[in-house]
């Protein structure tokens, strides 16, 4: 058995275990056991993936469903970009387990099985290599998290569960209809009904570009609304306000980038020249979202919804990346996936600190809290500097190198995409200090808060990495780019490539500008 | 040659390295200091010795030819994808070397400064933490050689005084100030960061030398002058130009020696450093010049006339720096960048000398800065005063104090290649210069005690404070002898500069001969600036009370004090507006009620629809059995008909 297979079954099995796991606390220690075992065999599987290779690496494929007609298999492999997500789930799991330790004394157990359950499904989600098995465990995360939020939100918890189940599955059939298409199509020329994603690929290549747009429209949706991008938007900030704090740190920061991973996998990779005539729309709709994202935070007064929001921005930076097809626009999103997961995912893990203490998500009910937890202050002023995109920290790579990718796109073709990406800039500062004023600063106009308590050990012990990474990446992030660069790369040149052959199409005109 | 040229590429990282390392011990250690003045002299030290290598690297400059002072050095690969190339790399020329010993010398001066002023002071350790970060960043900014690691130190500074402005955050007025300031800086950065994108997409590349070489090569061009405009709201940003300098008079809510060192010494002159440093850009961008000169003589003269009758003494002081920048920028503007430099130079010692002096006496006064309760202080604080007259008389521009040499090559060179207006209008702002800043020295210093002397008589600072003061005031009677007098900085800046000021004097066609006028207008300019300081003398040096310049000023003080209701303009124009579309609009209708409502109204619409579907489900086999027989009836009679 390979390591991916190995990394799915562990906390597959500690899920299943976790059964005989009555006392809650012994759960806690098992599922962090799990959790660590696993982030240590992704590590293994770092090592042994090979940065200098194209394509895909650490394969596994066993026959699944196989028949004269059908041939599905149990196909796993990742590529640069498949590696640093699964580094990440793996990671954030360990360190959202430490984060809410205290979080939550309600059926433990399970609560421990269902989110074992989740990392196994996520890891599969990255690993898949055959359409049919990345369906399934694309579909395996409602389960979980629909329960998570269902079990141990807040107030309108089964309001927020149902609408995040519903929504996302509505779009995720469009998705399998278009790869049951993709499979008939493909059985047309290989005699053989299959999923595999390679077979897949020279399957829609045949394809006219028509029926290329539906199956690009049906995945598009699909992910668009996992992302999510601006119209899909609504169900993140519902369920995000009644998610408990491990859930909202997952589902931020792990969670919205299998959409990201969908668009750039089989959006680019199975339909080019249906991207290619379709990325002005996705393009308009991540700046939009852009800037909506950043406005409508800027007037939320729950935190966890303004950070919601901040999400819908940031997201519309990657997807502004991927649909500019250039190289730095797809490694920009790459390194803003990883970055959006650990600015993100430690802004909820923070804010779920605080109001463990408070129990209250208003704004308002804030105020002056450096003066009385100057740790916190720090490492929470951290993460929103992170967030708003300072250069020096991580967010600022992945946001700039996004926006170079739009500027450069001859497939956009136009500057007014970076031009008003570059606005987000501005408003991130204007939410996100504001937040952080209201927050943290002025004097101490909340009595309660007063014996509110600094971060502890754990808590701490939690962050700091988060903080690492943070530091590295915005200072070395070459270190994390250099994993994915071959893979984008030469997906970007395919890309690229499939544009110029077909100049009558795609023509491209330099903006006037530039010819003087 | 080259051995010592390798030399210096290994002591040159030392320089940031040095005040890095101050920042992070204080950083992380400073919590467990049984002495707090430790992390004063940590910092201080750190700088100094930053200042002490950078003055090595400058005496070796200075032996060496010409051609061979462009010191290369890289450090690592920061982001390398596609056409973005860019390593944490430096470039040390004529240009960065003058800027780097402004940044460590004066901040050597203002930190060991800091350790008198922020005696006391419970963020004590904090304050040095910042302050050595702003260090760093700001060496990052100059000292990069290619435009996003300047953007980083441009974001870092933008940063540190964000800190550093609301380092006092229990109060929320500071706080607002900060989270203007970096917001108002963003909008800047907005710029920059458009700029660098067409950079990208025109020359392939964010260096120095490839992105001034191509546009040598390319020539003028429309995306040349986009950039160029760009690059200038970036500037006008940091630089607290019109429309975006509305920022800096409430940065002053930060301690003193930060007004000094990031509100008038070093990060507010980073726009001329980016325009300077891109000089060829800016030359092959006539349209952009333009409107450099135009914006830098209205922020000179609006808020200069700002300055005229504010009270409070750092309030002065920042629109005065806001004007000075003002001056830089006509310098720029008018295509003398060097000039724009020696400006900056001669403004950081006065400027600096000012502030602390400032910073003096609101420490004497136990944090009073409204100089109505001021007056006669002169006796109190003899240093403070000689150093705060002496740089008062740099800044008025009398000769031959170091703001006289550098403000008049300025108005000499918009004179002879801008226009006669400019120079006017140039003159008419020194004038102000003069009389603004007599007026705040004879305030402060002159006239009857206006405090209550007898409880807390003021008395004049510790060594730690007022040798920094000498130092700057030396420096601001003698540093003008850089500049014209000797030309040694022309000279010195020249293989930097040179190439843009000739592009932009070649496409000045019919530059008669001006020279004649140097001398005559060199003249008036003397002595506008003492009838200004005559005139500040006549109504403030023996003044008890204020209250009398409200009623003979009319409208004019009103608008002046209330500082031409710009914020409230932008307030009520921009502020507002965005919020309540953003909140009303935006949020509560296209959120909630479309965006949000299609979505719940489909599931609404469901649920509906099959509360009707579900009445077919009766439980009565009778029904069903109806309508068994009239779907067999209906498809019969499909397969017979059709």
């Amino acid at each position: 058995m390979g390591l991916l297979s190995l990394l799915i079954l562990v906390p597959l099995c500690g899920a299943a275990l976790l059964h005989f796991i009555k006392d809650g606390k012994q759960a806690k220690y098992f599922a962090l056991g799990v959790a660590m075992v696993s982030f240590v065999i992704s590590l293994v599987a770092f090592t042994q993936f090979d940065q200098g290779v194209t394509g895909f690496q650490l394969q596994e494929k066993y026959s699944w469903i196989s028949s004269r007609t059908i041939s599905i298999s149990y196909s796993l492999g990742v590529d640069g970009m498949a590696m640093l997500l699964v580094l990440l789930t793996t990671f954030l799991m360990v360190i959202a387990l430490i984060g809410t330790w205290n979080s939550t004394t309600k059926s433990l157990s399970s609560l421990m099985a269902l989110l074992l359950l989740l990392e196994a499904a996520m890891i599969g989600v990255f690993c898949s290599l055959d359409l049919f098995l990345f369906y399934i465990f694309w579909e395996l995360i409602l389960i979980p998290m629909y329960f998570i939020i269902g079990i141990w939100g807040g107030e309108r918890r089964i309001y927020s569960a149902v609408k995040f189940f519903i929504y996302t599955l509505a779009g995720s059939l469009l998705m399998l209809v278009a790869i049951i298409w993709l499979g008939v199509e493909a059985s047309k020329v290989t005699g053989v009904f299959t999923t595999s994603f390679a077979d897949l690929q020279k399957a829609s290549a045949a394809l006219s570009l028509n029926v290329q747009q539906y199956l690009f429209w049906a995945f598009a949706i699909s992910f668009a609304i996992k992302v999510p991008l601006f119209p899909f938007h609504t169900w993140l900030p519902d369920a995000h306000v009644e998610a408990p704090t491990i859930g909202s740190v997952i589902l931020a920061g792990v969670l919205l980038k299998m959409g990201t991973y969908g668009m750039i996998r089989f959006n680019l990779g199975l339909f080019p020249a249906a991207s290619i005539d379709n990325a002005t729309i996705m393009s308009t709709l991540a700046v939009i979202g852009i800037i909506y994202g950043a406005l409508v935070a800027m007037v939320q007064t729950d935190i966890k919804k303004l950070i919601a929001y901040s999400s819908v921005t940031h997201m519309g930076f990657l997807v502004l990346g991927i649909f500019s097809m250039t190289r730095e626009g797809l490694q920009g999103a790459v390194i803003q996936m990883i970055n959006h997961g650990l600015s993100t995912g430690m802004l909820f893990m923070m804010f779920g600190m605080m109001y463990e203490r408070t129990h209250t998500r208003e704004i308002k009910d804030y105020g002056g809290l450096a003066k009385i937890t100057p740790k916190y202050a720090v490492f929470f002023a951290i993460a929103m500097l992170s967030s708003v995109g300072l250069p020096g920290l991580n967010g600022f790579v992945g946001e700039y190198l996004t926006l170079m990718g739009a500027f450069q796109s001859t497939v956009l073709n136009s500057w007014v995409y970076g031009i008003l990406g570059c606005s987000g800039v501005i408003l991130a500062a204007v939410y996100l200090l504001w937040m952080y004023q209201r927050f943290m600063l002025g004097p101490i106009t909340n009595e309660h808060n007063r014996n509110v308590k600094d971060l502890s050990t754990r808590e701490m012990t939690a962050l700091v990495p988060l903080v690492i990474f943070m530091i590295w990446i915005g200072i070395q992030p070459m270190n994390f780019l250099k994993v994915s660069e071959k893979s984008i790369n030469a997906q970007s040149d395919a890309l690229l490539h499939t544009q110029s052959v077909a100049p009558s199409q795609y023509q491209i005109i330099q903006p006037s500008i530039i010819v003087k | 040659m080259l051995r010592r040229k390798k030399d210096l590429q290994n002591l040159i990282p030392y320089i940031v390295v040095a005040p890095l390392l101050g920042f992070l011990i204080n950083g992380l250690f400073g919590g467990r200091y049984k002495n707090k003045a430790v992390a004063g002299w940590i910092g201080t030290i750190a700088v100094t010795i930053s200042f002490i290598i950078a003055a090595g690297v400058f005496i070796e400059m200075l032996s060496m030819p010409e051609e061979h002072r462009a010191i290369h050095v890289k450090l690592f690969d920061w982001i390398s994808v596609g056409k973005v190339n860019v390593g944490i790399s430096y470039l040390i020329d004529q240009l960065s070397i003058i800027f780097i010993l402004v940044i460590t010398g004066i901040g050597a001066l203002i930190h060991l400064y800091s350790t008198g002023y922020m005696k006391g002071d419970p963020g004590y350790t904090r304050f040095f933490t910042y302050l050595n970060l702003f260090i760093v960043m700001m060496l990052q900014l100059v000292m990069a050689d290619n435009y996003l690691l300047t953007f980083l130190g441009w974001e870092g500074v933008g940063l540190c005084s964000y800190l550093l402005i609301g380092f006092w955050y229990e109060e929320v007025k500071n706080g607002d100030a900060a989270k203007k300031a970096f917001i108002v800086n963003r909008i800047g950065d907005f710029g920059f960061l458009v700029a660098m994108g067409l950079m990208l997409v025109l020359f392939g590349s964010l260096n120095y030398s490839d992105v001034l070489g191509g546009a040598t090569s390319m020539g003028q061009n429309s995306t040349i002058g986009l950039i160029t405009m760009m690059l200038f709201l970036g500037c006008t940003g940091k630089s607290a130009q019109i429309p975006l300098y509305i920022w800096l008079p409430d940065a002053m809510a930060g301690p003193t020696p930060v007004s000094a060192l990031i509100h008038a010494a070093t990060m507010v002159t980073s726009g001329i450093y980016l325009v300077a440093r891109s000089n060829i850009l800016f030359a092959l961008s006539p349209t952009t010049l333009a409107v450099i000169s135009i914006v830098a003589i209205a922020t000179a003269l609006i808020a200069a006339m700002i300055a005229l009758f504010q009270n409070d003494i750092k309030k002065v002081l920042a629109y005065s720096t806001v004007s000075q920048l003002g001056y830089m920028f006509l310098g720029l503007g008018v295509g003398a960048f060097g000039a724009g430099v020696f400006h900056v130079l001669t403004h950081a010692f006065f400027k600096a000398c000012l502030f602390l002096g400032s910073g003096a006496v609101i420490h004497a006064m136990h944090h009073e800065q409204d100089m109505q309760k001021m007056g006669g202080l002169k006796k109190y604080l003899p240093i403070t005063f000689w150093t705060f007259a002496l740089a008062t008389l740099a800044i008025a521009g009398i000769p031959p104090f170091a703001g006289f040499f550098s403000k008049d090559e300025i108005l000499w060179k918009a004179f002879s290649q801008g226009s006669p207006i400019l120079w006017a209008l140039g003159a008419l702002g020194a004038f102000m210069t003069a009389f603004y800043m007599a007026r705040a020295l004879y305030l402060t210093f002159y006239g009857k005690e206006r405090f209550d002397a007898h409880h807390h008589p003021p008395h004049e600072v510790d060594a730690s404070m007022w040798i920094p003061l000498v130092v700057l005031a030396g420096l601001s009677v003698l540093g003008g002898l850089l500049g014209s007098p000797t030309g040694a900085l022309e000279k010195w800046l020249a293989p930097i500069v040179e190439k843009g000021e000739s592009i932009v004097i070649a496409s000045r066609s019919g530059g008669s001969n001006l020279e004649q006028f140097e001398l005559p207008l060199l003249i008036i300019s003397v002595i506008i600036a003492i009838v200004g300081i005559l005139l500040a003398t006549r109504y403030y040096k023996n003044r008890i009370t204020l209250a009398t310049d409200e009623k003979s000023l009319g409208g004019f003080y009103k608008l002046s004090t209330n500082k031409f209701y710009v914020d409230e303009f932008y307030d009520g124009a921009i502020i507002q507006p965005t919020y309540g579309v953003s909140d009303s609009f935006l949020y509560k209708i296209v959120d909630v009620k479309i965006v949000d409502g299609v979505i719940n109204g489909s599931a609404i619409m469901v649920d509906m629809l099959s509360s009707y579907a579900r009445k077919i489900q009766t439980g009565i086999i009778q029904n069903y059995a109806v309508m068994i027989v009239v779907g067999i009836l209906v498809l019969l009679s499909y397969v017979l008909i059709f």
